[in-house]
């Protein structure tokens, strides 16, 4: 498969490239595959948004690059980072990287501080563990510091994760993330268990972090809208595949791949005049659908898009797409743009 | 959310300390509305047929049994807050002095099974769980069941024939004679806790052999909350290793070692401790069944003594002592739980 390389970002070298990842989970009933051959470029300070309904294995593409997968789970292709490739290196000199060089930030900040030790316990540990040299005071002087860029005032250093609310925890979980000045960060879902006004804060934190720091982002969300706001690069993913990605204005004006408009007809706003929805659900990723994997929902699938995958080519103004709409024409058989009768659709969902 | 936020440990053991006092009240009430509730009375108990009826009514009305019962509850509660849990009636000895001649057996014995129990099923909890579903899990699990599974008696007889004999124990008592008469004519038993003032003596060859007849009661008594305390541990890891903070801890590179230190192993013993506690109960409760089996001098094995003379007042007496007791181990447990976890404190 030919990779998915971003031209149109920065001249600057990618902070971290994915190439052709995979992530399956090993279970009775054969491998899920939740991530399927993924490739994907972050350049400095750049934020990339990666999108898609729940279950599309958005986390697991995050966790994967991290290390963090569950026992059981397997991960293949290749992540370069500074020169190397993390999955190909031993497991003593990935974890080394982690923290310092790649970041993560979590969904549910509630409960990812111990609740037995004190935020500076925290900060300590941490520094102490990437920069066993420093003094005592050195080392809060940092933790104060990074604290202070997320609005946390020094007084509450000492105190424990159970006396902050859900926003000023996950202010705290990421000035945790920062403290070591990772290159890249993934944040997984780092919104959505908070309201709204909190929301607006952490993506705008999000926002100053590539400013200052030049930090490159992986975003993972299911919010549209929080794209559209705090991304230079949109990913939509669908059944353990980046379908679509490019510039988020380009993406967003101009979808190509069916399931991105789908999902941003859905997205609900002010001019919302009616619900919009994805009939069905996505598909069983131990057995997913022949051809394209959304062609069994798909408003315009095509009798090709059942029986062949689609292939991966550079979108019109720019970042790829794989979907029969778009190209390349001469690979569809003939009669393949016939477009696939409700009946087949019906049939392929009984089956 | 005021200055009071992580320092208000001082007045939380203030509100569990006087907390104390209502929870021995109702202890108190409970024993003695159960013992009034059971039928007879400890006199025509233990000299009914002996003597005749009148007579028994005026040994009834001496010793205030024929005071209406808000009078007999008055004179208890405020006999017991002087102190004053009455005189037996089968051996006329003062309780309170029974139970000091006697607890101190009692109370070595369950200090030295407490820590058997400690040091044998902490470490081999937080190994079952660390390394989940391999032979040393599987075989850690299958001892845990069979110590809390297997009753105390058989225990003991067990160790009593295959394992006293080869190591030449004792399996009776819990001193030598000439230990127990030299100590005495010598007025070495200063704190009424032979374990304690062997120690105090300094003499060795006491303390070897005190060690020695402590030893299997306490391994019997250990093993069974030993059981209890593996699967604890074991549970707990198993949960805090999943924990969400133990995740992110690894996100941040923190070693494998420290992250199972700090964070899933610590974590893990906050409930357990809570446990053990509620578990001090179970050990007092074996204390009785482990003092029968070793002849052990305890307060478990007067207790079996008195319940079979039908002496009320010896056993309302210990079982208040033994309540107690219960009322101040939770105490601290609570106590060294604040002192743990901070959400506790509020």
């Amino acid at each position: 498969m030919e990779p998915a390389i971003s031209m149109e970002a920065s001249s600057t070298d990618p902070v971290i490239s994915a190439r052709d990842v995979r992530v399956w989970y090993g279970t009775t009933r054969g491998a899920i595959r939740a991530v399927d051959g993924v490739s994907f470029d972050i350049a400095p300070g750049e934020t990339l948004g990666l999108v898609g309904e729940s279950g599309c294995g958005k986390s697991t593409l995050g966790r994967g690059l991290m290390g963090l997968l569950p026992p059981g789970a397997k991960r293949d292709g290749e992540v370069w980072f500074d020169g190397k490739d993390v999955l190909s290196m031993r497991p003593k000199d990935a974890y080394r990287l982690r923290g310092v060089e790649l970041g993560m930030i979590f969904q549910e900040p509630l409960t990812r501080l111990n609740p037995l030790l004190r935020i500076s316990d925290h900060f300590e540990e941490t520094i102490k563990q990437h920069d066993p040299g420093l003094s005592k005071d050195e080392i809060k002087q940092r933790a104060l510091d990074a604290l202070r860029q997320m609005g946390i005032p020094p007084t509450r250093y000492r105190s424990y994760p159970h006396e902050f609310s859900g926003g000023m925890r996950q202010r705290l979980m990421i000035a945790l993330a920062l403290v070591l000045k990772p290159a890249f960060i993934v944040a997984d879902e780092p919104t959505t268990a908070l309201d709204v006004l909190v929301e607006a804060q952490i993506v705008q934190i999000l926002n100053d972090l590539r400013r200052n720091f030049r930090t490159s982002l992986l975003l993972i969300t299911h919010n549209v809208g929080i794209v559209a706001e705090a991304c230079d690069r949109v990913a939509v993913m669908y059944a353990g595949r980046i379908v679509e990605q490019g510039r988020v204005a380009d993406v967003f004006e101009n979808p190509q791949h069916p399931y991105t408009r789908e999902l941003l007809r859905s997205t609900i706003s002010l001019r919302t005049t009616g619900l919009n929805f994805i009939p069905g659900s996505p598909p069983d990723l131990v057995d997913p659908p022949d051809g394209c994997r959304f062609h069994p929902r798909c408003p315009e699938a095509m009798a090709v898009c059942a029986t062949k995958n689609p292939i991966n080519i550079e979108r019109p103004t720019g970042g790829r797409v794989e979907c029969w709409l778009v190209g390349p024409q001469e690979e569809i058989p003939e009669g393949g743009t016939r477009p696939l009768k409700q009946e087949e659709l019906a049939v392929a969902d009984e089956a | 959310m005021t200055g009071s936020r992580s320092g208000s440990l001082p007045r939380y053991i203030l509100q569990r300390v006087l907390l104390v006092i209502p929870m021995i009240w109702v202890i108190l009430t409970l024993v003695f509305i159960v013992l009034r509730v059971a039928p007879g009375d400890p006199v025509s108990a233990a000299l009914g047929g002996k003597l005749n009826d009148e007579a028994l009514d005026q040994r009834r009305t001496a010793l205030g049994f024929n005071d209406p019962l808000i009078q007999q509850y008055w004179d208890y509660l405020s006999s017991v807050v002087r102190l004053d849990f009455g005189t037996t009636f089968s051996d006329n000895q003062k309780v309170l002095e029974v139970v000091r001649d006697n607890g101190g057996a009692t109370l070595s014995l369950t200090l030295a099974a407490f820590v058997i129990a400690l040091l044998l099923g902490i470490p081999l909890g937080l190994v079952a769980g660390r390394y989940r579903d391999t032979v040393p899990d599987v075989v850690i699990r299958v001892f845990g069941i069979l110590t809390y599974a297997a009753p105390i008696f058989f225990v003991g007889f067990l160790l009593q024939a295959y394992v006293a004999k080869p190591l030449g124990l004792p399996t009776s008592g819990a001193a030598g004679v000439e230990t127990v008469f030299y100590m005495e004519r010598d007025g070495l038993n200063k704190t009424h806790v032979l374990l304690f003032d062997v120690f105090l003596s300094g003499n060795s060859y006491y303390i070897e052999d005190v060690l020695k007849h402590l030893l299997l009661p306490a391994l019997t008594l250990g093993l069974l909350i030993c059981g209890v305390f593996i699967r604890l541990v074991r549970v707990n890891i198993l949960q805090t290793m999943q924990s969400d903070y133990v995740e992110a801890a690894e996100a941040r590179g923190i070693s494998t070692s420290k992250v199972t230190r700090r964070h899933a192993f610590r974590n893990a013993l906050v409930p357990v401790i809570t446990v053990i506690g509620l578990q001090f109960a179970l050990l007092l409760g074996g204390a009785v069944l482990t003092e029968s089996t070793f002849n052990w001098p305890g307060l478990g094995q007067r207790l079996v003594e008195y319940i079979n003379d039908r002496d009320y007042v010896a056993v309302q007496g210990i079982v208040t002592v033994f309540a107690i007791a219960v009322v101040l181990i939770s105490l601290l447990v609570d106590i060294v739980n604040a002192l743990i976890d901070p959400r506790v404190r509020y």
